[in-house]
């Protein structure tokens, strides 16, 4: 299956009460195979289909303050639009899953595949002081998996999720093993899981949910920031994934993420032919970003090389990581190219082995 | 003659008003002439009498009515400027058995907030929508909205709004009373005794309409803002009656429900191409 389609199908599949979403290349076929499976008469699952990405994440807004499992998928230029109003969902403690299948940039750009996106889904994207928990699929297999997980780290922390990946990943075709169903949510299990903070109607019982994230008193207000902060620092602490391979012997390391992770797998593969210790680091939460491992790479590795397809974003939580220990570079195609495992191997050797 | 005690008054078999169990006691923060706090009592009270308390969400709007949360004793959103429709849509569509109602001023739901109010309506979503339509933005200091008047002075269009400037006010509730998702439009004022009882008879056929699920249910309030308008609150009301009410008249513009499948088949589509 598509990448994009299953992630259609992994949202059925694990008990999402509702898509909202607006077409936009190369994302649209999230959206078609919703209303092609038509989850409304099987799950009850909502698929609308919204003016703009405006009002799509701001239907999540109100799916997720019922305390409902909601989700949209947009690209790169989508999610500019969404910023505002996933800003107001951290700001309100809202959880939901957003998917970003990035495009090239920045404007319209192109709707070629990039990862140029980095910096707006880690370190913010709107407004404000505030953090999503950012998970990074490589291949279609993840697509699937990582929905589930997205909702479940959403819920856990009452933040949105965002699922960065890229054209490639979303429009590629690989063999997938689809989740089993999870039955959504009933309105008795909503309130038990959720009626303490959601807005399930004011009972008798308790104070009335308050959906917001206004607060003008600066003191106040500093005490909410301050509960965010604890929250990303219980995320760094709690969530961070990452998968190593042929790091053990390695005397360099390649950092690369999404599709980019793939081709440079392939680019270690080429190296260890020619003889070369080289290994591969893939963070798979790029917020909370895998600093320890890095760190402690650092002290035993010759250098580090970032493969993005971008001008260079993750590289400076590589750099953060490293923090001067040793030789960290970038390579990278931007503008909707895709790196070839070829230009890798090159750009490794001139770049850190300095031929 | 005997004398009269006021315990021998305030009895229960005496009262003939009070203050709805949904309106809390947080003062409000409206200005001394304002319309928000009237309209606010009277959704509370339509809350009351309808027994929904449990059932209803409300979704406040950025303007002066964004604190409108700590006034009515109901589970609350507070949505981005201009998005109520759009959040009140999220809530409704995973909660169908729900009220949702929307309180947007002129500048969240005609300007900032267009589209969002136009598609929902469209999409004949069962939701309620509040407008409380007083020609300026009061929260920022009364500048030009999208509904004021021509020739009416605002901090944005000091020598009077200019049409050739400032283009013509817009007469959104006009355009929403012909889109086909609408089941009831109208429009309605809160300046005198009879008024408010009309607004609130308005408001509770919109509540009730949205459990019917018939469309969207959408009320106009022309209000007033003698803050934002610079003139005191009796001369506002007179302000309101003679210029905006010629303009915006009261009164149902539709009252229904939105269109059928059968009515709306205006064009048929052809079988399929081959």
């Amino acid at each position: 299956m598509k990448g994009n389609e299953v992630i259609a199908e992994a949202a059925i599949r694990c008990g999402c009460d509702a898509y909202f979403g607006y077409p936009i290349t190369p994302q649209s076929e999230v959206m078609e195979t919703l209303m092609a499976r038509m989850p409304w008469e099987e799950t009850g699952m909502v698929v609308l289909q919204a003016e703009s990405e405006v009002a799509a994440i701001n239907m999540m807004y109100g799916g997720a303050s019922a305390g409902r499992k909601v989700m949209t998928s947009s690209s790169s230029p989508g999610i500019s639009l969404m910023s505002e109003g996933i800003s107001y969902m951290a700001g309100a403690e809202l959880p939901g899953v957003v998917v970003n299948v990035q495009r090239g940039g920045p404007g319209l750009g192109t709707i070629q595949p990039s990862q140029a996106d980095y910096f707006q889904a880690t370190k913010g994207g709107g407004h404000g002081d505030y953090h999503l928990l950012v998970l990074a699929p490589s291949s279609v297999q993840e697509m699937n998996d990582f929905v589930d997980l997205a909702f479940q780290l959403a819920f856990k922390y009452l933040n949105p999720v965002m699922i960065l990946t890229d054209g490639v990943i979303g429009q590629m075709m690989e063999k997938v093993e689809l989740s089993a169903y999870k039955p959504r949510w009933t309105d008795e299990e909503v309130e038990k899981l959720n009626g303490s903070w959601a807005a399930t109607g004011k009972k008798a019982y308790r104070e009335r949910a308050i959906k917001t994230s206004l607060e003008l008193i600066a003191e106040r207000q500093e005490k909410h920031n301050e509960r965010f902060q604890a929250k990303y620092r219980k995320m760094e602490a709690e969530e961070v994934r990452y998968e190593t391979i042929q790091c053990d012997d390695a005397e360099y390391i390649l950092v690369a993420y999404g599709v980019s992770a793939r081709i440079s797998q392939k680019a270690v593969g080429l190296l260890r032919k020619e003889g070369y210790k080289v290994g591969l680091l893939r963070p798979i939460t790029l917020y909370p970003f895998p600093k320890s491992i890095v760190h402690q790479l650092a002290d035993r590795v010759k250098g580090f090389l970032t493969i993005e397809m971008s001008s260079g974003q993750m590289i400076e939580d590589v750099l953060l990581s490293v923090n001067g220990k040793t030789k960290v570079d970038h390579f990278g195609r931007m503008g909707g190219v895709i790196a070839t495992p070829g230009e890798v191997v090159e750009a490794f050797k001139t770049k850190l082995i300095g031929r | 003659m005997a004398e009269i005690r006021i315990e021998d008054i305030i009895k229960p078999e005496n009262k003939v008003y009070g203050k709805s169990k949904i309106m809390t006691d947080t003062p409000l923060h409206y200005c001394y002439g304002c319309s928000h706090g009237v309209v606010h009592k009277l959704i509370a009270e339509v809350i009351e009498e309808m027994g929904i308390q449990e059932e209803v969400a409300g979704v406040a709007p950025v303007g002066c009515s964004v604190m409108m949360y700590n006034y009515l004793d109901i589970d609350w959103m507070e949505a981005a400027h201009g998005r109520a429709p759009a959040v009140a849509t999220g809530y409704k569509r995973v909660n169908p058995k729900k009220y949702v109602f929307t309180y947007q001023g002129d500048g969240d739901l005609a300007a900032i907030g267009t589209a969002e109010t136009m598609h929902a309506v469209n999409r004949g979503e069962n939701i309620v929508i509040i407008f409380i339509n007083n020609a300026t933005y009061g929260m920022t200091g009364g500048q030009m909205a999208p509904t004021t008047m021509v020739g009416q002075v605002t901090s944005t269009s000091p020598y009077g709004r200019n049409v050739d400037i400032n283009g013509y006010p817009l007469r959104i509730t006009e355009l929403l009373a012909m889109l086909p998702g609408a089941a009831y439009v109208t429009r309605q004022s809160v300046h005198t005794p009879a008024n408010v009882r009309k607004c609130k008879k308005a408001l509770r056929k919109a509540f009730e309409n949205s459990a019917k699920n018939i469309g969207t249910s959408f009320v106009e309030v022309v209000s007033t803002c003698n803050s934002g308008w610079k003139i005191d609150p009796v001369a506002s009301n007179q302000w309101m009656e003679e210029n905006m009410f010629p303009f915006y008249p009261l009164g149902d513009l539709k009252d229904g429900e939105r269109d059928s499948f059968e009515q709306f088949s205006v064009q048929k589509l052809k079988k399929e191409v081959k």
